[in-house]
């Protein structure tokens, strides 16, 4: 048909460069147009490789370490303070002056990571109170049980970072499957699973969390499932009205009038068409799972509390106001994740908006 | 047009880009106070774009050389002003009356805010003025209809509403883009009708966009012939069309369908030789009314057909006929309340698993629109080769891909044809005429028996529908393909069809041979429908 918008973009299409591009490849380079967008998917990926490997970042066990002649690999194995001429059959301390000492010795030398602190680890041989101010090896001072800040964010980012993205992708998934069956098959069965779907969207997922919560010990993995239980509900509507529409299309009955099996042009022809949405929305689903997990460690229905979380720093300083170095990089780097995540969303809003050619 | 006074709108010199894209180049033509002039072309000519831009309505356009109507230089005009001319002296009537009308607002306020607006009428008097044009337009009982919704109203009485607020404050000149494109032959004839009378009555310009010959035949005092946004011709219009100068004007008459029709052999006529029999064949759709009634409208109620091998069965009507839903329903796409389909003896229509997909081998289909019928994310190598891995997965890759470029070949995409590397491209690098004969690939590779054609040529451009309908009437030749053609152009169906058969409101209306039924209609509606469409 003719009207003018189209004849322009049609003409424009036929000057351009980007010719022989699939439209996946098209979305990339409109995506990469966007500068802000671009930077931060970098960023994020930046601070996803880091955190992911925390542990030769910040530990406080160093990665090598040579006493006596002998090789020792502590991140993966710590050798009793015995093996490095200490009194004790324990695991080594290695922030004991004693071990300190053998350590200073001519033919010994342990290779420590970037932060000489992990998560939980304490110094109990320093004299100093806590929560502690930065100040020596400390960059960002301790929290309230004199754990490392450093240590603890980045172990706590990672904690929430992949938290979120588990929960997403298996929000994601339930959410497709039970669109795309909605969309696709429509009349009665779509009926009635919105029916249910309704029903079950309307289950307080909060006092459920609270009542589990004093049931069970509260571990990762029980608020991935209660947590997934509901997070798919939002986009299957999304991928159900991209179904609706996408199967009325001609090239999905051309699809069966040639006779392919429904499963056939539901992965082949329907699906990669409707995924738009889906893929625009993941940065702010992930957006949001961190902030689900962040403000259940805060209220106390989360991790167990030895486990380092965003949520849980939040609430140690909400409970020490004075101690500002807890509270002010957590929150920072809540908002810098938050922000990196709604750019990178936004470019894939503009990436995937076929208005724009 | 000779005269010595100055033309009402003189445009010289008119360029129009979008970037690096020339939409318009150099455009001079002038149209005196009265007179009806057509902008006609192809889509991509650039005659809409030329026409935003008399009213600076094009965004984002770098716009040069003078547009003056009546005494004003349009180019130079403050936007303010511009603003108080558009809709009041040049108004416009676009193509699809649904999108020219907001859905919120009832036809009689949308009219009446035009008249408050530009006339500076006050509400209640803006009121009666809106009801008596749209009396004037042709509305029954305007009064009562002023209260209704867009939605409430038929495509045509919407255009007529449209028209009704474009006339509202006396235009001088009245721009028309493809204003009964979007409806019916019938309804078109009598907004051409209406239109005519008001600028006859009221001594209004008129501005016509349109890609339709036949109309601007019969309808304008002059036209303008618009390729690739340069204007290649201008001239009165029975000069134009006696004794076209320019070669591009030559070759857009000379496409008009040609009538291409092999006749059967004679043993055709044996019952043995029908492939696909309909009986009694009907499709309803359900409405929910409250909670436990239900409306039930049959789209096709009734039908009866046969086609023989090698024959093309023509199915016309208008939007609404059930024409596209019997198609469906043969296709077993779309479910059938009674009736049966029997393909070559075997039942269609409740056959399913293995049974349906050999039968489906058989008969394929081809559609409308070349942008929605081909899946965007796949290449036309597996756009074409799917039915192929379906239905012959004995073939090896090699053989598949060797397939599939000679059915390609056949359709006219090939290195031969000057098309390089098909197999690896998307299909948004075609022409629309191209995505058709894609389409076509797609149906023709499994070695179909029949094809439903579904509005194949409607959306494509003049000179590419005919070489699209050569092809299928080559095709045809060359297969023994048997069609069932389904569309609203009647010049298309007279081109193509051995026998013809009219729909109207889900039920046939007439059917016989082609050249018989077009010569002599026996029934009232077919007679309606030829001489609305079949004006040359």
């Amino acid at each position: 048909m003719e009207s003018s918008t189209t004849v322009v973009d049609e003409a424009m299409a036929r000057g351009d460069p980007e010719q022989a591009l699939s439209p996946g490849q098209r979305a990339w380079a409109r995506f990469k147009g966007n500068r802000i967008g671009y930077l931060s998917l970098w960023l994020f990926s930046a601070l996803l490789l880091l955190c992911s490997v925390a542990e030769l970042v910040s530990n406080d066990r160093p990665l090598l370490a040579r006493h006596g002649g002998e090789f020792f690999v502590p991140m993966l194995k710590n050798p009793s303070e015995v093996a490095l001429g200490g009194d004790f059959y324990t695991p080594t301390r290695w922030s004991d002056p004693l071990i300190e000492e053998q350590f200073s010795k001519p033919g010994n030398w342990a290779l420590f990571t970037f932060n000489r602190h992990s998560a939980q680890s304490t110094n109990p041989f320093a004299d100093a109170p806590v929560p502690g101010p930065p100040a020596g090896d400390h960059w960002l001072g301790t929290d309230s049980l004199g754990r490392d800040m450093v240590a603890r964010l980045l172990y706590g980012f990672r904690v929430s970072i992949w938290f979120a993205i588990v929960l997403t992708l298996v929000g994601t998934v339930l959410g497709v499957l039970a669109g795309a069956v909605q969309g696709y098959f429509g009349g009665r069965l779509d009926l009635s699973m919105q029916r249910l779907i309704e029903v079950w969207g309307a289950v307080p997922e909060l006092y459920l969390l609270i009542i589990f919560a004093s049931i069970f010990e509260p571990s990762l993995l029980l608020l991935l499932v209660l947590l997934s239980l509901w997070g798919w509900i939002g986009l299957s509507d999304y991928v159900r009205a991209e179904f609706l529409r996408n199967r009325s299309l001609e090239y999905v009955k051309a699809a069966r009038a040639m006779g392919l099996p429904h499963p056939t042009i539901i992965a082949r022809h329907v699906l990669p068409n409707s995924l738009a949405p889906v893929i625009t929305f993941l940065p702010f689903r992930m957006s949001g799972a961190i902030l689900a997990l962040t403000s259940l460690d805060f209220l106390g229905l989360g991790v167990p509390a030895s486990t380092p979380s965003l949520g849980e720093l939040l609430r140690q300083g909400k409970d020490n106001l004075d101690a500002w170095w807890i509270i002010v990089p957590t929150f920072l780097l809540l908002v810098g994740t938050m922000l990196l995540l709604t750019f990178i969303g936004d470019a894939l809003r503009d990436a995937f908006d076929t208005r724009k050619t | 047009m000779n005269s010595t006074a100055p033309p009402l709108l003189q445009v010289q010199a008119l360029d129009v880009r979008f970037g690096r894209n020339h939409a318009v180049r150099e455009a001079s033509f002038h149209i005196a106070a009265g007179e009806k002039f057509a902008l006609v072309g192809e889509s991509g000519s650039g005659k809409s774009v030329t026409a935003l831009a008399l009213l600076r309505l094009v965004r984002g356009a770098q716009l040069s050389g003078s547009v003056v109507f009546d005494g004003h230089d349009l180019m130079a005009l403050p936007e303010e002003q511009m603003r108080a001319l558009r809709g009041a002296r040049i108004a416009m009537v676009f193509q699809e009356p649904m999108t020219a009308l907001n859905p919120l607002f009832t036809v009689g306020n949308q009219i009446a805010e035009v008249l408050q607006m530009h006339a500076g009428l006050e509400a209640r008097a803006a009121h009666r003025r809106a009801i008596e044009l749209l009396t004037r337009t042709g509305i029954a009982d305007a009064a009562r209809r002023a209260d209704d919704f867009p939605h409430q109203l038929s495509g045509g009485q919407r255009q007529r509403v449209v028209i009704a607020m474009a006339l509202a404050c006396k235009p001088r000149l009245l721009v028309c883009d493809e204003p009964t494109t979007a409806l019916d032959v019938t309804v078109q004839a009598q907004i051409l009708a209406l239109l005519d009378e008001l600028q006859a009555e009221m001594g209004m310009a008129l501005l016509f966009i349109t890609h339709d010959l036949g109309l601007v035949r019969r309808f304008t005092h002059r036209v303008g012939v618009m390729e690739r946004g340069r204007l290649v011709e201008t001239g009165t219009t029975e000069a134009v069309f006696a004794d076209p100068q320019h070669a591009y004007t030559k070759k857009l008459l000379a496409s008009r369908p040609q009538r291409s029709v092999q006749p059967l052999p004679a043993q055709a006529e044996a019952q043995a030789n029908q492939l696909l029999q309909g009986q009694g064949l009907r499709v309803e759709y359900q409405r929910r009314r409250g909670w436990w009634q239900r409306d039930v409208n049959a789209a096709v109620d009734g039908v009866d057909l046969f086609i023989r091998r090698g024959e093309t069965l023509g199915i016309v009507g208008e939007s609404g006929s059930g024409k596209t839903t019997l198609g469906m329903a043969l296709l077993a796409l779309q479910p059938l309340a009674g009736g049966d389909v029997r393909l070559g003896g075997e039942r269609m229509d409740n056959a399913s698993g293995p049974a349906l997909r050999r039968l489906r081998r058989r008969m394929q289909v081809v559609f409308q629109d070349p942008f929605a019928s081909l899946s965007p994310r796949r290449t036309v190598g597996q756009i074409v080769g799917e039915g192929l891995a379906l239905h012959r997965p004995e073939l090896s890759v090699a053989e598949r891909e060797n397939a599939v470029l000679q059915v390609l070949d056949e359709v006219g995409l090939s290195p031969r044809q000057g098309v390089e590397g098909v197999l690896q491209r998307y299909p948004h690098e075609f022409s629309g005429g191209q995505r058709q004969r894609i389409a076509i690939a797609r149906a023709l590779v499994v070695a179909p028996d029949l094809l439903v054609l579904d509005e194949p040529t409607s959306a494509l451009d003049v000179s590419v529908q005919k070489q699209v309908l050569e092809l299928l009437a080559e095709l045809q030749r060359r297969h023994g393909l048997s069609y069932i053609f389904i569309s609203h152009d009647l010049a298309v169906i007279r081109a193509m069809a051995h026998r013809v058969m009219v729909m109207r409101r889900g039920r046939v209306v007439e059917e016989g041979e082609a050249e018989a039924l077009f010569a002599a209609p026996r029934e009232a509606y077919t007679r309606e429908l030829l001489a609305a469409a079949l004006h040359d």
